[in-house]
């Protein structure tokens, strides 16, 4: 471990502290290791009493049946379709939302202009109403208008949420890069555009992965607007799919926990992979 | 050619003046230092002149161009900023060539120029590192090569130096001057340093508040300041500057100080009776006898009492009072002073300075 020197010096007290962390881990992390286990177990370990902890029978039956690919199940659920949808309007909101949140955080960061000031207070306060609460209104006029249950009304209500808070997330990173090098590329020859470009756009890379992740995982595992405004395959997400294991009186654990799994996996990669452009502190050096 | 012409230029923010209608004539191959306090606009000057800044009002010249409405990139000027601005991203090498690239020069044409200035700054060394492994100096040589390579008709610095210590300032100091001499260009140099712009300039120009002071070569500005204010500003020590009344020493102008010291004036100088002026003496010029230059002319002997000595090496600054101010005085080839000592002090009258103290305008001829 390197970092701070530790003040602990007894080996009880280290105990402690690993103790503590162990809890607050175990609390955290139980029910999505639950879940993920709950995915690879037969029904009869899940509904045991006492509860089975490790599978003692692991199987991969509960995701060849929610694909139906289980000749003695009933007929699996259209869960490729539910994937392609979340993929569809993930990225295509998270990449408008990129782009557009960019240039807007961007004239923040670096334009004087008339009611800047209230224009930026009001992005956050729409981040302080419940997107639930815009449910019914939602429900209302795009019915109206005939954006139900299309990936394109999802794709825009998934805009409005994300567009602020890409705004407000990259005004802080482009204000960190000085305004000396966009200055200084301007006078070696560049156009302002040219500038952003090849200046300022790979400085701020960094907080633009950390914009695209959260507004990817917010529009990938978001579940209340889009079980409101989604009714069928046209236009149903993966979280809103995992209702179809509720029937009216059981629920499927096992196809449901499979899902999840389904879930949590392309989030987990795709973190993992724009994790490493997260390298902070690259600014430095440029400008004293 | 590239001679730079300010006329009548100003610059607003919104209702707040910052540059007042200057006029300014930069020859070509000229080395002009601007000079001042911080908030003169003498940044925003140099800004205008790069194209960073829109111009309110007058015109800018480069060249036989007017700029006024041209993007920086389209006035061949290049600029070395205070806090260098390299790009992080690019090691030392794609620095100096960015600027050349953006401009489409093909590729070898960019090695061969990158090169040059690489090897006239020294930086061959550091070609492959990023800025953030440099230290200050070598991305300063960093900062001037990126403007070098472009063969620009113009070098614009804002305050370059200022985030060197001491020692490596004096240096790059050295190092600039020698590069102008090398690559004969057009410089504007803004600083706040008094001995920079002394060091370097062929013409200093001294500005306040958004107005030109004085401009003139280093000399004319120590021996000939025009008011208070430019007298002040040039010279380390500062001019001493003494309130005093006009009156009359036999047949001549003298000055009556607030100790009753009744200094002559120098001839030449247009005052009349009872006038509140201000004297200003550099403390090169009132020195302990047997520890000043040779004096120019006319003398005053001054008995006075040492509150305080400094010690640099090879002159020693004596702190004591006059009128109703504590002056300096230069020692030349001190001896060890104590406080308390009196010494006697010899004012060369012919170097003195006589300013209006209504409205700090010099009165010498």
């Amino acid at each position: 471990m390197s970092g701070r020197p530790l003040t602990i010096e007894k080996p009880w007290q280290r105990w402690l502290i690993r103790l503590g962390v162990f809890l607050a881990m175990a609390i955290l992390c139980v029910p999505g290791v639950w879940v993920v286990l709950t995915a690879f177990r037969p029904n009869v370990e899940i509904l045991a009493r006492p509860p089975v902890w490790i599978p003692q029978d692991p199987t991969l039956n509960n995701f060849l049946g929610i694909f139906g690919l289980l000749p003695a199940q009933q007929q699996g659920l259209p869960v490729a379709r539910y994937f392609l949808n979340s993929v569809v309007i993930s990225l295509t909101s998270t990449a408008v939302a990129i782009l557009l949140g960019m240039m807007g955080g961007y004239a923040f960061a670096r334009y004087r202009f008339r009611g800047k000031g209230a224009l930026f207070v009001s992005f956050m306060l729409s981040r302080t109403v419940p997107g639930v609460a815009l449910s019914l209104p939602l429900f209302i006029v795009w019915s109206r208008i005939g954006l139900l249950d299309t990936s394109l009304g999802l794709i825009i209500v998934y805009l409005a949420i994300n567009i602020p808070f890409t705004v407000w997330l990259t005004d802080g990173f482009f204000r960190q890069i000085p305004v000396d090098l966009s200055e200084a590329a301007q006078i070696d020859g560049c156009t302002r555009w040219q500038a952003f470009w090849k200046i300022e756009f790979p400085l701020a890379r960094s907080g633009l992965a950390s914009a695209a992740i959260f507004a990817f995982l917010t529009s990938w595992n978001e579940y209340a607007l889009a079980s409101q405004l989604t009714r069928t395959t046209a236009s149903k997400t993966m979280p809103v799919g995992l209702m179809d294991f509720t029937a009216q009186f059981t629920v499927d654990w096992s196809g449901m926990s499979a899902m999840a799994v389904l879930i949590i996996i392309p989030a987990l990669l795709l973190t993992f992979v724009v994790q490493k452009h997260l390298i902070a502190g690259l600014t430095f050096g440029g400008v004293k | 050619m590239a001679e730079i012409k300010l006329t009548k230029v100003v610059k607003r923010y919104g209702a707040l003046g910052v540059v007042h209608g200057i006029d300014l004539s930069i020859a070509h191959n000229e080395f002009v230092v601007l000079v001042g306090p911080s908030g003169c606009g003498k940044s925003t000057t140099l800004r205008m002149i790069a194209g960073l800044e829109d111009i309110s009002d007058g015109e800018i010249r480069i060249g036989n161009r007017v700029v006024n409405g041209l993007p920086p990139r389209d006035r061949n000027v290049s600029m070395v900023f205070q806090n260098y601005a390299l790009y992080p991203h690019m090691n030392v090498r794609e620095n100096l060539g960015f600027g050349l690239g953006i401009a489409k020069v093909p590729a070898p044409e960019i090695e061969r120029r990158v090169n040059q200035a690489a090897e006239i700054l020294g930086l061959q060394p550091y070609m492959d590192r990023l800025p953030a492994n440099l230290s200050g100096g070598q991305r300063q040589r960093v900062a001037m090569g990126r403007a070098i390579v472009r063969d620009p008709d113009v070098f614009l610095f804002d305050e370059p130096l200022s985030n060197l210590d001491a020692k490596l300032r004096g240096q790059m100091r050295v190092e600039i001057k020698k590069l102008h001499q090398r690559v004969k260009t057009t410089v504007v140099y803004v600083t706040h340093d008094q001995v920079e712009a002394m060091t370097l300039a062929d013409r200093i120009v001294i500005m306040r508040d958004g107005h030109i002071e004085q401009v003139g070569t280093p000399a004319e500005v120590f021996e000939r300041p025009v008011n208070v204010f430019v007298a002040g500003f040039i010279g380390s020590p500062p001019m001493n500057l003494i309130d005093a009344v006009v009156t009359t020493e036999g047949l001549r102008p003298a000055a009556r100080l607030a100790d009753g010291v009744v200094v002559p004036l120098p001839a030449g100088v247009s005052v009349s009776e009872g006038q509140r002026i201000t004297l200003g003496l550099r403390p090169d010029d009132i020195t302990p006898q047997g520890h000043g230059m040779p004096g120019t002319g006319e003398t005053l002997r001054l008995e006075r009492e040492v509150a305080l000595a400094e010690p640099l090496g090879t002159e020693t600054i004596l702190f004591t009072r006059l009128g109703d101010k504590e002056i300096q005085a230069k020692m030349l080839n001190p001896r060890v002073v104590t406080p308390g000592e009196t010494l006697p002090f010899v004012v060369d009258l012919a170097r003195l300075h006589v300013f209006d103290a209504a409205d700090g305008r010099s009165l010498k001829a």
